[in-house]
């Protein structure tokens, strides 16, 4: 560049100005009655409670203190990001924020109610672009409601502790079935101590038109969020569930270890969209799975721009002939975050098909790897399987990693695999700055190019904020 | 009214650990209105110009000025100059995977004009530059440059300039690659933007760099610059364009040009 010293530098002190203002959005906290008086770390004694205040049945009790001893068993795993620093001593593992859920907004206590608004819950309730919502404040769920219509068609969209209170044959049947508490060490810790999240079931070929809304939100420090959430998709029916969350800026880690299961039955279709948007403490475990019988179809949508460690893989078991998985990811790694994200897909059954497309993009060291696991199991011919992924430097310091596994044990398969690294080069830079674009505003335009093949797979609203968190994690990107 | 003014402009290229001096002083006044032809042979430094103008960071001023109206062009920053009325149509536009023309260019046209246009107005102000332009109203929706052919990549640099409004435009080898339908249509748009800008009070400064006499049958020039070794080596009116397409370069580098 050709600019003069004196200029650099006050293009050097503009970027610092600006990295400063770009602090995460959501950082706000509210005050934190609740979760100042919360016990610190973990044992029997914590579950039971957890169990007695929720007024549980036996089985559940049962489940959760086999789940601990699975837990306590565990080593942490290795294979994937540092998780070294985690200290289960110093965090909270159930905190109670407000006496009773609420289904009238207006009967929310003010604080809980003010962060909502701020994120802007009210607003899309109103518009009517969502079919129904539910807001989870630490373990709770503080808030839900769903359209009466979709109500009178049988649909279910309950916090989990409703669901398993109203419909516990359904909870016996399904709770744990996908996704088994001795899956994982986190898997375990959730199903030990879970709370809150949502319980979603959709009648025989009903299709929820516009999507159900979850938000989660973590607002005490060393807080532990270990939502559960059980979707259940009946035959040829259809269902958009769609999730957002956002914790405040503290100086030590909170930690969100959630368990997601869904069950698609024949010729159902789900598709799971995540905007995961945690401030850059928070340690971001999830588990994902879906089991799609005979025609059924799964689609997951897998943003990731918050967290300090994501390590999150949503699958999908094609239990039947003709069964589809596809997941769409995009995360994005700025300074101090380690994206660990992908997919597992499992053809189990003949004529199954899936597809991966990740995109991740790193900046300021961030570190974003794929990791991803195509299966196809004797028996499962006529299978076929598509992997892209695409990785996007911003910077040199930064770093992309690709861990493609690929396991067939069948003959009769069709698979695809491609992978490419890229940087933003000095070209494509300096095509836009000529066109008066400055050096952020180009590298913004360039990283929304490189998800839009994702972005215009979300509902119009949301491709908007994705693009919007992109932007303010490009902010400053010019040093 | 603009005027562009190069002074002993010395400029190195740098590519990993070395640096090469390619313009070894060029001196050149292009005024509001004017139109200068810049012709040489390949290597003579051209590019270089045109890049070195419009701030491409593989390029470094080792000496020398470029004012625009008496404003230090090389303090600064590539969009600065755009801002400032500075434009350049490149030889090879890159391709911008996943962002719309449409998108891209109405982003570039708020960044330069300092505000976004009205959209009536400004849908209005496209579609009658691309129809101009003999392009498919299609051509919006696709992502910048990727998988044009080479006459659309002209002429999408061409509909950037009309758009943008430049006080100053570089068109570096905007010939090269066309048909001679392409080259016409393509010509037909500067020409557009010459006269249009004349007729605001804004007359465009055009500097149009070029391998061959045949787009200056289509532009006429006020002005033909030899460039020889990175300097202007001889100056003169269109009677200089006619000389080289009779002679070749010859004269100028005592060697001839491979056809």
């Amino acid at each position: 560049m050709t600019a003069a010293p004196e200029l650099s530098e006050a293009r050097l002190a503009q970027a610092e100005t600006i990295d400063a203002l770009s602090t995460y959005q959501f950082g706000w906290s509210d005050s934190d009655a609740a979760g100042a008086t919360a016990k610190r770390g973990l044992d029997e004694d914590v579950v039971r409670g957890i169990s007695h205040l929720k007024d549980e049945p036996e089985w559940m009790l049962e489940r959760r203190l086999k789940a601990l001893k699975l837990f306590e068993r565990q080593p942490l795993p290795t294979w994937g990001a540092d998780l070294s620093e985690i200290d289960f001593d110093n965090i909270k593992y159930f905190v109670r924020s407000t006496e009773q859920k609420v289904t009238s907004w207006e009967d929310l206590p003010d604080d809980i109610k003010y962060t909502y608004d701020r994120i802007g819950i009210p607003e899309a309730e109103k518009q009517q672009m969502i079919a129904g919502v539910s807001a989870q404040y630490e373990s709770e769920v503080v808030y839900n409601s769903i359209r009466e219509d979709l109500a009178q068609q049988g649909v279910v969209f309950l916090d989990t502790d409703s669901g398993l209170k109203e419909y516990p044959d359904l909870f016996e049947e399904y709770f744990g079935s996908v996704i088994p508490a001795g899956d994982n060490k986190f898997s375990a810790l959730n199903t030990a101590v879970w709370s809150g999240g949502s319980f979603v079931y959709v009648p025989k070929g009903v299709h929820v038109k516009i999507p159900l809304q979850a938000y989660f939100r973590i607002n005490t420090e060393n807080m532990g969020q270990f939502e559960r959430t059980l979707i259940i998709v009946d035959e040829d029916a259809y269902v958009h569930y769609v999730e957002g969350c956002t914790a405040p800026v503290y100086r030590s880690d909170s930690l969100h270890s959630a368990v997601v299961e869904i069950i698609v039955k024949k010729g159902g279709r789900c598709r799971y969209t995540t905007i995961q948007n945690w401030s850059t403490n928070v340690y971001n475990l999830v588990t994902k799975r879906t089991k799609a019988e005979e025609g059924a179809t799964m689609e997951w949508v897998d943003g990731n721009i918050g967290a300090k460690v994501t390590m999150k893989y949503p699958s999908v078991w094609m239990m039947g002939e003709h069964a589809k998985g596809s997941v769409l990811s995009v995360a994005f790694a700025g300074k101090g975050q380690h994206q660990d994200t992908g997919s597992k897909m499992l053809h189990l059954a003949p004529h199954t098909s899936s597809e991966i497309i990740s995109k991740s993009i790193s900046r300021e060291g961030g570190r974003s790897s794929y990791r991803g696991l195509v299966q196809v199991n004797p028996g499962a011919h006529h299978s076929r399987s598509t992997v892209k992924c695409d990785a996007l430097l911003v910077d040199t310091k930064s770093r992309s990693d690709t861990y493609p596994y690929v396991d067939i044990r069948e003959d009769d398969v069709t698979m695809g695999h491609e992978a490419t690294v890229s940087k933003i080069s000095d070209d494509q830079l300096f095509y836009l700055m000529s066109r008066g674009l400055t050096e952020e505003e180009a590298m913004a335009m360039i990283v929304r190019g490189f998800i839009e093949p994702i972005a215009k797979e979300l509902p119009m609203e949301y491709a908007l904020e994705l693009n919007r968190l992109i932007e303010m994690q490009m902010e400053g990107a010019v040093g | 009214m603009a005027k562009l003014e190069i002074s002993d402009l010395h400029v190195s290229v740098i590519t990993d650990d070395t640096s090469k001096e390619i313009l070894r002083g060029v001196n050149l006044t292009i005024d509001a209105g004017e139109t200068h032809a810049i012709m040489g042979p390949n290597g003579s430094g051209k590019s270089t110009l045109a890049y070195s103008l419009a701030g491409h960071p593989k390029y470094r001023v080792t000496s020398g000025t470029v004012l625009l109206d008496g404003t230090d062009v090389l303090s600064m920053t590539v969009d600065q100059r755009a801002r400032a009325g500075l434009f350049l149509a490149m030889q090879y536009p890159v391709e911008i995977p996943g962002v719309t023309t449409s998108n891209f260019l109405r982003t570039a046209a708020t960044a330069v004009r300092g505000q976004a246009p009205g959209v009536r107005q400004w849908l209005k102000e496209v579609k009658d530059e691309m129809e101009s332009l003999q392009m498919d109203p299609d051509f919006a929706q696709r992502s910048v440059n990727e998988g044009f052919s080479g006459g659309e990549k002209k002429r999408h640099e061409i509909l950037q300039m009309s758009l943008l409004k430049p006080k100053i435009a570089i068109l570096d080898e905007t010939d090269s690659g066309l048909d001679i339908d392409a080259l016409r249509i393509v010509s037909e748009g500067v020409n557009r933007y010459k006269a249009d800008s004349a007729a605001a009070g804004e007359a465009v400064g055009v500097l149009l760099i070029t391998h061959y006499t045949r787009i200056l049958r289509y532009i006429q020039p006020d002005f033909v610059h030899v460039f020889v070794a990175g300097q202007v080596a001889e100056s003169g009116g269109s009677e200089l364009a006619e000389e080289l397409e009779a002679d070749g370069y010859v004269r100028f580098t005592g060697q001839a040009v491979p056809a």
